[in-house]
């Protein structure tokens, strides 16, 4: 088989994988909808941290902060204005764009691992901020009112369509905006990268110095990136908290769960490939799976397991698996125009 | 009118003076020749005309506008493409990709007409045959090529050359020349730094010498080279 076969074969198989997800809350069970629910989200926000680190280079531990901008803005449009939560996700989305600005004016000019203190510190002062919030509950949060996931736009339909409770019809909503989240996120980054902004981007890693020499401005690409992420992972972090229903400010900007777990998904799957975080969650989905009765155990293994990746697999497993097998799935590279009809004179 | 005037640039790194009040004008669609010892600034003057270095004191104007603060990105836009003295390619892209970027962001071509564009100046350099290639695999001479194809895709008015054809056999030379002629042709101003000699005085029509910052003799090349001045200070002979 050819690498070109391998690849369409490869392509046919996503999106069978994608229609058998779609099936999830029809045939599967409502356990298996709220697991796959919460890996599809840490899926979005691996997605979006590759797209700043594995991409831009804009190595980011205060990713948090936009998924907590988010959630505290969907609570604040359901609570405090009365809106659908639907639609009070695209708030949040919104929310997290805007507060991506000032963060981006202060950390962008710091580089390296000054960057990524600044982001984190950027994620705690708007932690701190929120939980003086006191209509949303201050410190110790909030809770949406009773039965607001319940009458959600769509929930009501979804009940008679599939013949199950409010609380089962709500999590299959749910799930499926995290379903269409994660492969519109993938499909747009996919395109994103193949334009010339992705190019440019790809300049600016191997040399910055030259990029400019040929016309990329640096910063205006990053901030670019910078944004558009903060957008997505603002949307995931409103999705998330409609599912969890209940909001405070450790559990909405908590590192560990929405950044540290992120980049050691992307880590392990493949930093700067973009099948990359796909590989990375099942990975991690699976050791959740099989080491949760272990307690602290399943940290440590999960802290080995990504060192030894970064010691010997640079580029995650999907990266070795596109070294040993020559498929890849997403190519991003632009083919010359070789096949036009006139003479090629090429010595 | 002038297309690129520098106006008593100078620049220090520290106590060294590396640009001493530089001042001269090219023409559009001239070729200029900067010749000196090592260490005489050259490197650093190229660098105050693309902006990579912001100087200390003086002015650069080009196209009639006043860049000295404008960034490298913004120069490239106006029409100032520049190759590196040690070829800095993007290794991860492919030799028609390194294009690409010049093209879409220095060059403002789009879509299918820049990978055209891409492709007549590959045909130009030689590079066709390796359009695909990963331009991180590349030898010296295509190295340099690419270094040259990369600056012409930015579309320049002003095409920066810096010692270009440093290190290459007297054939590889040869082609190169012919390539640089054939831009100079089209009317495209060139800033020409080299130590080969003959191939620069195959292609210029003024020649500036640099010592220790300071912009010694500016002229006809066989006016420039018969100075004893030059000769004592850039060939090293005794008059």
């Amino acid at each position: 088989m050819t690498n070109s076969s391998k690849s369409t074969l490869s392509r046919v198989i996503a999106v069978l994988a994608v229609l058998v997800l779609a099936l999830v809350p029809v045939i599967g069970s409502r356990a298996m909808v709220q697991d796959l629910f919460m890996v599809l989200t840490l899926l979005v926000l691996a997605l979006n941290w590759n797209m700043l680190a594995g991409f831009a280079g804009l190595v980011s531990v205060g990713q948090q902060a936009f998924v907590g901008i988010g959630a505290y803005a969907m609570f604040g449009g359901v609570i405090l204005w009365g809106w659908d939560p639907l639609p009070a996700i695209l708030l949040g989305g919104v929310a997290a764009m805007l507060l991506s600005l000032p963060i981006a004016f202060f950390t962008f000019r710091l580089n390296g691992a000054y960057f990524a203190i600044g982001t984190w510190v950027s994620a705690e002062i708007v932690r701190l901020s929120m939980a003086q919030w006191k209509a949303l509950g201050g410190g110790t949060g909030t809770s949406l009112p009773k039965g607001t996931t319940k009458e959600m736009i769509g929930v009501a339909q979804i009940k008679e369509l599939l013949g199950v409770s409010s609380s089962a019809a709500s999590d299959a909503l749910t799930y499926w905006l995290a379903l269409t989240l994660a492969v519109v996120t993938l499909l747009v980054g996919y395109l994103f990268l193949r334009s010339r902004m992705g190019l440019g981007l790809q300049a600016i890693r191997d040399n910055v110095e030259a990029a400019r020499s040929v016309g990329v401005d640096p910063l205006r690409l990053k901030a670019l990136v910078f944004v558009l992420t903060a957008f997505g992972t603002g949307l995931c972090g409103a999705l998330l908290f409609i599912q969890i229903t209940r909001v405070s400010p450790d559990a909405a900007f908590s590192v560990v769960d929405w950044t540290a777990f992120v980049i050691f998904i992307t880590v392990i799957g493949g930093i700067g490939t973009l099948p990359g975080p796909v590989v990375g969650v099942l990975v991690f989905y699976i050791l959740q799976r099989v080491l949760a009765d272990y307690g602290t155990v399943y940290l440590i293994v999960l802290g080995l397991i990504g060192i030894v990746i970064m010691l010997f697999a640079r580029k995650g497993l999907w990266g070795m698996f596109t070294e040993k097998t020559g498929i890849e799935l997403l190519p991003l590279r632009h083919r010359s125009l070789q096949h036009r009809p006139s003479q090629r004179s090429g010595n | 009118m002038s297309l690129l005037t520098l106006d008593h640039v100078s620049k220090s790194f520290g106590a060294l003076k590396v640009t001493d009040a530089v001042s001269f004008e090219v023409a559009p669609g001239e070729a200029l020749g900067i010749i000196g010892p090592n260490g005489a600034g050259k490197s650093t003057l190229f660098n105050l005309i693309t902006g990579n270095i912001a100087p200390d004191e003086g002015r650069v104007l080009f196209d009639g506008v006043d860049v000295t603060r404008k960034p490298p990105m913004s120069r490239v836009a106006a029409g100032i493409g520049r190759s590196f003295q040690i070829p800095q390619p993007f290794t991860h892209l492919s030799v028609f990709e390194n294009l690409l970027v010049a093209a879409n962001f220095g060059g403002g071509h789009h879509g299918h007409h820049a990978g055209e564009f891409c492709m007549d100046i590959l045909d130009r350099t030689g590079l066709a045959g390796v359009a695909d290639a990963t331009s991180g695999g590349l030898s010296l001479l295509q190295r340099k090529r690419l270094e040259l194809a990369r600056a012409m895709a930015t579309s320049p008015k002003l095409i920066l050359l810096d010692e270009i054809a440093g290190g290459l056999t007297e054939a590889e030379c040869g082609a190169l020349i012919d390539t640089i002629k054939s831009i100079h042709a089209e009317g495209t101003a060139i800033i020409w730094i080299e130590h080969v000699l003959h191939a620069l005085t195959s292609v210029v029509e003024r020649l500036m010498v640099l010592n220790f910052g300071k912009m010694l003799m500016i002229g006809e090349p066989d006016e420039v080279m018969a100075s004893p001045e030059v000769k004592e200070i850039y060939l090293g002979i005794e008059v």
